[in-house]
């Protein structure tokens, strides 16, 4: 480690990505947070000025229903998303431990390739297989007897819409959540857990006991990543628009912003959403930061 | 056998189960790009590709949109990629050889730009890149893939910049190599892997990405291949899916992602998790 007192150099190799970030980072955050403050409707996008009218955006959306629904409707598929796919992603690497290498190398590699799918392509597949009239799910469903799932339409009601939204958003994370539990996991040693089953603790108290706080670390930054990103979800919600229904009904906190800025033409508001979507996520990320600064430090 | 040994073999095939559950929907791409429209529009799904057609891949080609959405992707990632490492490379350099004042500030800003989504930005990204005309052009795009991706690579590479020791450095140095002859021979070889599995990172990055291209990126003929991709969808409100068309356009723009996602995985895992193991 160089100590040289006053040295420029650092700085200027600081300079390019510093830069960028103002530019492409720092410059539209601070323009929306100016912008959540003024009144920028349809008239201003044709050159009219931008009147400040202090918190009223914020003010007239805190009175908006829809937003609170809205906002319901996107922690709500947040949490019980990222909850879902924690427990299959801890169970299958769990499971990984106990298995075969061959079995072991076969789930792996599914979940690798589950993983890499582009999320466009993984969205295209899924509204294929969900598909209505001759999507395989439908088809297999119905097979069931006593089931007549023949012609369902998943994407026309807002439950089962985001039911399917939920089952994509699992099966593209939880390969992430399986890997870095499954390293977690080989990192806690065979005789710990050998020490405990002698000890007669079954393999429910061994987990919760032993195993669980060991890898706390890395359970609670995975998990902390999945809320964070299940609730800026938007890909997935914009293209199950597209294949469906893109009525207010299906609007998570993405979509909204996105129609508050290209239908209404109201940058004021989607502004001041979108402020409250970056809170939120900051808050959230304050604990991954801390730990991450920790490892820095060390 | 034994009760550990049936309940390992009996674990095992769940495990099997659900692989090949998990690697059903990869398969059905792929499987149902190859199968002609004719035998896709029947109501029993077809399991098998055999005997299998070209034909739906000719036809996704077929109106020359997929090349001009494949030069726009290439001019878009190629961009952001040599920027990004080039700007966080310089600048992991600084974090992990110098101590200076305002260094944990800027790492400390690097990790919270990392977490702020596009989902958050987009709208003041918009009005930023329109008001200087940049819409539609590769160099709007690419400004906020590099200013995306940027804080991601320097956190990555300040790991594998750190871990090869000074110590070599003023080695070579006394050896009578200038200061930038001994970081060129010495730490810039040792340093290649970090640079190709962050380079990897930011091609997965911008290539794969939609929410930002969507919206910067209004015609269709400056689309990237992801928005070429959800042309196919968007289309359906007005026509039949032409499902065969979609899995052959899908499994185009996949397989060079997942060539390159499984050369880079490792890596990237590891890094991640023992960061957290270790805190």
């Amino acid at each position: 480690m160089h100590t040289m007192r006053r040295s420029r150099v650092p700085y200027l190799l600081l300079v390019p990505a510093v830069a960028i970030l103002l530019l492409g980072m720092g410059y539209p955050l601070i323009w929306q947070i100016i912008t959540s403050l003024q009144e920028y409707g349809l008239a201003q996008q044709f050159g009219q000025p931008a009147p400040f009218v202090g918190v009223d955006n914020y003010v007239t959306l805190a009175a908006n229903p829809q937003l609170w629904l809205v906002v319901g409707k996107s922690l709500a598929f947040c949490v019980l998303t990222a909850a879902i796919t924690m427990v299959i992603g801890v169970g299958l690497a769990l499971l990984m431990t106990g298995v075969t290498k061959t079995a072991r190398l076969i789930l792996q590699i599914a979940l690798l390739l589950a993983w890499a799918m582009p999320v466009v392509a993984a969205m295209t597949i899924w509204i294929w297989l969900f598909d209505r009239r001759r999507g395989v799910i439908n088809y297999l469903l119905d097979m069931i007897p006593g089931v007549e799932m023949n012609r369902f339409d998943w994407l026309a009601s807002p439950v089962t819409f985001l039911l399917v939204a939920s089952i994509i958003v699992v099966w593209m994370s939880v390969p992430f959540v399986a890997f870095s539990v499954y390293a977690g996991l080989t990192q806690v040693s065979d005789e710990v857990l050998e020490a405990a089953s002698l000890d007669g603790a079954s393999g429910w108290q061994r987990f919760w006991g032993i195993v669980a706080p060991m890898i706390r670390p890395v359970l609670s930054i995975v998990l902390l990543l999945q809320l964070i990103w299940d609730l800026r979800v938007f890909t997935q919600i914009k293209m199950l628009q597209d294949a469906g229904s893109a009525s207010g009904d299906y609007d998570l906190l993405g979509t909204y912003i996105y129609k508050l800025g290209t239908s209404s033409q109201d940058f004021g508001a989607a502004s001041a959403v979108s402020i409250l979507v970056l809170a939120i996520t900051v808050a959230l990320s304050w604990f991954y930061i801390r730990s991450l600064l920790r490892e820095d430090a060390a | 056998m034994t009760p550990a040994r049936l309940r390992r073999g009996l674990l095992s095939t769940l495990a099997i189960v659900l692989a090949l559950l998990w690697v059903f929907p990869v398969y059905w791409m792929v499987n149902s790009a190859f199968i002609p429209t004719a035998r896709l529009d029947s109501f029993i799904p077809t399991f098998f590709p055999l005997p299998g057609t070209v034909s739906n891949f000719t036809g996704a080609l077929a109106d020359g949109s997929f090349l001009s959405a494949l030069g726009m992707s290439v001019a878009v990632t190629l961009t952001a990629v040599v920027f990004c490492l080039l700007f966080a490379f310089l600048a992991a350099l600084a974090i992990s050889r110098f101590r200076f004042r305002g260094r944990t500030s800027f790492v400390v800003a690097v990790l919270v730009v990392q977490m702020l989504p596009a989902e958050g930005l987009f709208i003041a990204q918009y009005k930023m890149v329109a008001s200087v005309g940049l819409l539609d052009s590769v160099i709007g795009v690419s400004v906020i893939y590099i200013a995306a991706v940027v804080p991601f690579t320097v956190w990555m590479l300040r790991g594998f910049v750190a871990g090869v020791p000074a110590d070599l450095e003023e080695a070579a140095m006394v050896d009578g190599l200038s200061r930038f002859g001994a970081f060129m021979r010495i730490t810039f070889p040792l340093l290649a892997p970090g640079l190709v599995a962050s380079g990897v990172y930011a091609f997965l990055q911008a290539w794969n990405e939609f929410t930002v291209a969507l919206v910067l990126l209004p015609s269709d003929a400056a689309q990237t291949l992801p928005l070429w991709l959800r042309g196919f969808i968007q289309a359906s409100a007005t026509r039949a899916t032409d499902w065969g068309q979609v899995m052959a356009a899908s499994t185009l723009v996949a397989v060079p992602v997942i060539v390159f996602f499984l050369i880079v995985q490792g890596r990237l895992t590891s890094g991640l998790v023992s960061g957290a193991v270790k805190g």
